[in-house]
């Protein structure tokens, strides 16, 4: 197959700005893709199907919770580490990614930090290795970018919580053991609870007919009288910022993710057109294809560097919510655009599941909507350089 | 039971080989160097050994600079206890193997690969055995511990053969030891930053070898394509182009 013979782009030899371990580690998970997930993902995509299997072996190289504390079943690796596992796994598909971004960032990022130790040891270790599958419910079938007005909410009943509402267009939703879900208390204040798989009154439709992430799960989380034990709420976050949180650490994920999958496509469409030949000569030798080739890898160099920056300054707990933003929008945007272009490339060809662009393309529409839409990413730039909101 | 695992570092498989000084020594300017994949398939059956139970140790030993590193890292992380480098350039099979023989003491299986696919010289292992003046056997493709008695199998002509071997013992591994290579995973690179990958100072050894000259495969030919109903002339061009009817 065309991208078995993968060659990383690296022009301005980024390389050499990652550790010995860096480089195993994105090697590592490179191998594990090119072996595991590039000779099924195209068939999976095409049968609208998840290829759940892989759940145990994304746990077994460690692609959940790879920052997570070994204490509890993580790897204890720093941010560039998972921006890197991210890459690779978003090369192969983005339904891998968004597994290992919801498990790693929406899952077990909450329970880490807002969760007691009872929850940490009861639930870290299991999602790490992939044996419990994790769900993360913020959005509603009325409020998407405007999650502060979400209707879901639960009422203190004495011995447990009741739960009523709904959530949709939520990734792993109807395989999921564990969800952390948002809602209103009495008080109006956002909480997170956990809720678990088989609770009498929960159910998880699965939301069908996607054009778009076809090998990931997608579906509703419906909340009919929820009995939830007091002990599943997440104590130590109270608002927004609970979620939010952990939006910024799978927004920085999603970043290094794109990337993946503008270099399969730059790296798939370089190769075709030296290749193919029109007019007797490499369609590479036209002028107008070089102007697509340069600009993708002109694009993917400032993505790859701007990535960089973002990891090393979340290393040092520095990276605001406000570069979150623009390294999520600007990378998605150019994936998108080189997905489109390298398809360009690729005459017919493109079109076909034998190259992964148009899967890469279709991809990146939920990868550009979800997770903050991409307006919403440039009203947060904008607040963040003027100081004024123009949400409302 | 403690294994050493003889690691060869060696151009990654894809690598564009070109060659400097006149022709007699390779050209290293940006090559990716990977484990030869012969050692990681012996790696991996170690490690698939030790964690059925009856190996206490794996060790993983090299001859080379400290550009080997990495390589060993990995293999760490792959899941070998500690890592020994013997610090000097290597040069040849007989260096190799003396350089090894002052390590490889304590250890009752020695895996080595059956070539390094740099050279392939298919030297080493047999000539460590040789030095340390203890058995060898060729081209074992499974290594099993049944009751605490170490079997390996070969392939021969027409069928497989098992045996009973004795320790200290180095076994010369080839295709089928392991299905395929163990990719490390995260928590495996993670702990390997806290082995132990200790460097040693080499034994005196001389090289018995030097290379007088390399040369690339001669390029191939550009691709012919003939009709489908056009046998004629596909015969034609293998008598007279080709030369091989
Ligand atoms: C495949 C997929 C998986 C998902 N997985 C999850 C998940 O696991 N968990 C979860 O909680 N959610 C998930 N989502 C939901 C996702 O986060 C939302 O779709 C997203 O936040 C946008 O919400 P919406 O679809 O309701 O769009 P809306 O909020 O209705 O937005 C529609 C359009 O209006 C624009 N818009 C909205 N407000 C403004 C404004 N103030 N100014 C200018 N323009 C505005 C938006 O930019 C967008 O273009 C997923 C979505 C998809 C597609
Ligand atoms: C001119 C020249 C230049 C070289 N340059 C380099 C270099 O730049 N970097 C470098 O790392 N090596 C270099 N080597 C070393 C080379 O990679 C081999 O390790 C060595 O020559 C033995 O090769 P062989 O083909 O005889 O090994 P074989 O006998 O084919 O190897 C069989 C097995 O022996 C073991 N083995 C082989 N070599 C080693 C080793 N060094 N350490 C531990 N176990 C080993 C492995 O298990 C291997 O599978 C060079 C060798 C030569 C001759």
């Amino acid at each position: 197959m065309a991208t078995a013979q993968y060659h990383h782009p690296d022009y301005f030899c980024v390389d050499e700005l990652l550790t010995e371990e860096h480089k195993l580690i994105r090697n590592s998970v490179r191998e594990w893709v090119n072996r595991r997930v590039k000779p099924i993902i195209d068939e999976a995509c095409q049968k609208h199907e998840f290829p759940g299997h892989l759940m145990k072996e994304l746990g077994e190289i460690g692609a959940f919770g790879s920052y997570i504390p070994e204490k509890y079943g993580g790897a204890g690796l720093d941010q560039i580490s998972y921006g890197l596992i991210m890459q690779e796994l978003e090369r192969g598909d983005s339904a891998l990614r968004s597994a290992a971004s919801v498990q790693s960032s929406l899952v077990m990022y909450p329970i880490y930090q807002f969760g007691t130790e009872e929850q940490r040891v009861k639930y870290l270790p299991a999602l790490a290795k992939g044996e419990l599958v994790g769900a993360f419910g913020l959005t509603e079938p009325d409020h998407g970018s405007d999650p502060g007005s979400m209707k879901t909410r639960f009422e203190d009943k004495g011995d447990h919580f009741l739960l009523n509402g709904a959530k949709m267009w939520i990734t792993n939703a109807a395989i999921a053991d564990v969800c952390v879900v948002w809602a209103k208390d009495e008080h109006k204040v956002v909480r997170g609870l956990i809720v678990e798989k088989g609770m009498p009154g929960f159910s998880a439709p699965e939301t069908l007919n996607k054009w778009s992430l076809r090998a990931s799960i997608t579906g509703e989380l419906v909340f009919d009288n929820v009995k939830v034990p007091k002990e599943n709420i997440l104590p130590n976050v109270h608002g927004l910022k609970g979620p939010l949180m952990c939006l910024n650490s799978a927004r920085y994920g999603i970043a290094w993710g794109v990337i993946g999958a503008a270099c399969d496509c730059y790296d798939t469409a370089l190769r075709y057109a030296l290749e193919r030949k029109q007019f007797d000569k490499p369609i590479a030798g036209f002028q107008l294809t070089q102007k697509k080739l340069a600009e993708m890898i002109t694009e993917i160099t400032k993505a790859q560097l701007l990535a960089w920056r973002l990891g090393t300054l979340r290393n040092e707990d520095r990276a605001t919510p406000g570069q979150i933003s623009m390294t999520k929008r600007n990378n998605v945007e150019i994936a998108l655009k080189i997905a489109r272009d390298s398809r360009q490339i690729l005459g017919a060809m493109g079109i076909t599941g034998d190259f992964p662009m148009m899967r890469h393309m279709m991809n990146l529409e939920s990868v550009i909507t979800y997770e903050g839409t991409h307006d919403i990413h440039l009203l947060i730039t904008g607040m963040d350089i003027t100081g004024i909101n123009a949400f409302l | 039971m403690k294994i050493l695992v003889l690691i060869s570092n060696v151009p990654d498989t894809t690598t564009k080989i070109r060659f400097k000084s006149d022709n007699t020594a390779f050209d290293d300017a940006g090559v990716q160097w990977i484990i030869n994949p012969w050692d990681e398939l012996a790696l991996t059956r170690a490690v698939e050994l030790k964690e059925t139970g009856g190996v206490s140790l794996i060790t993983v030993a090299n001859v080379g600079n400290a550009s080997t590193e990495p390589t060993l890292r990995k293999a760490l992380a792959v899941g070998a206890d500690d890592a020994i480098r013997i610090d000097v350039e290597a040069r040849d099979a007989f260096e190799v193997a003396t350089q090894l023989a002052s390590v490889a003491k304590d250890y009752d299986l020695i895996m080595a690969g059956i070539e390094a696919s740099d050279y392939n010289g298919s030297a080493v292992g047999g000539m460590l055995a040789e030095l340390l003046d203890i058995a060898s056997v060729s081209s074992v493709s499974g290594i099993n511990i049944e009751n605490g008695q170490l079997l390996f199998n070969r392939e021969i002509d027409g069928g497989s053969q098992v045996l009973s071997v004795t320790t200290p013992v180095v076994a010369i591994v080839q295709k089928g030891i392991a299905k395929e290579p163990r990719i490390p995973a995260m928590r495996g690179i993670m702990m390997a930053r806290k082995k132990e990958l200790k460097v040693t100072a080499p034994v005196s050894a001389e090289d018995r070898t030097s290379f007088v000259r390399f040369e690339l495969p001669p390029k191939k030919a550009a691709c012919k394509m003939v009709a489908e109903d056009n046998a004629k002339e596909l015969v034609r061009l293998l008598h007279e182009e080709a030369k091989v009817l």
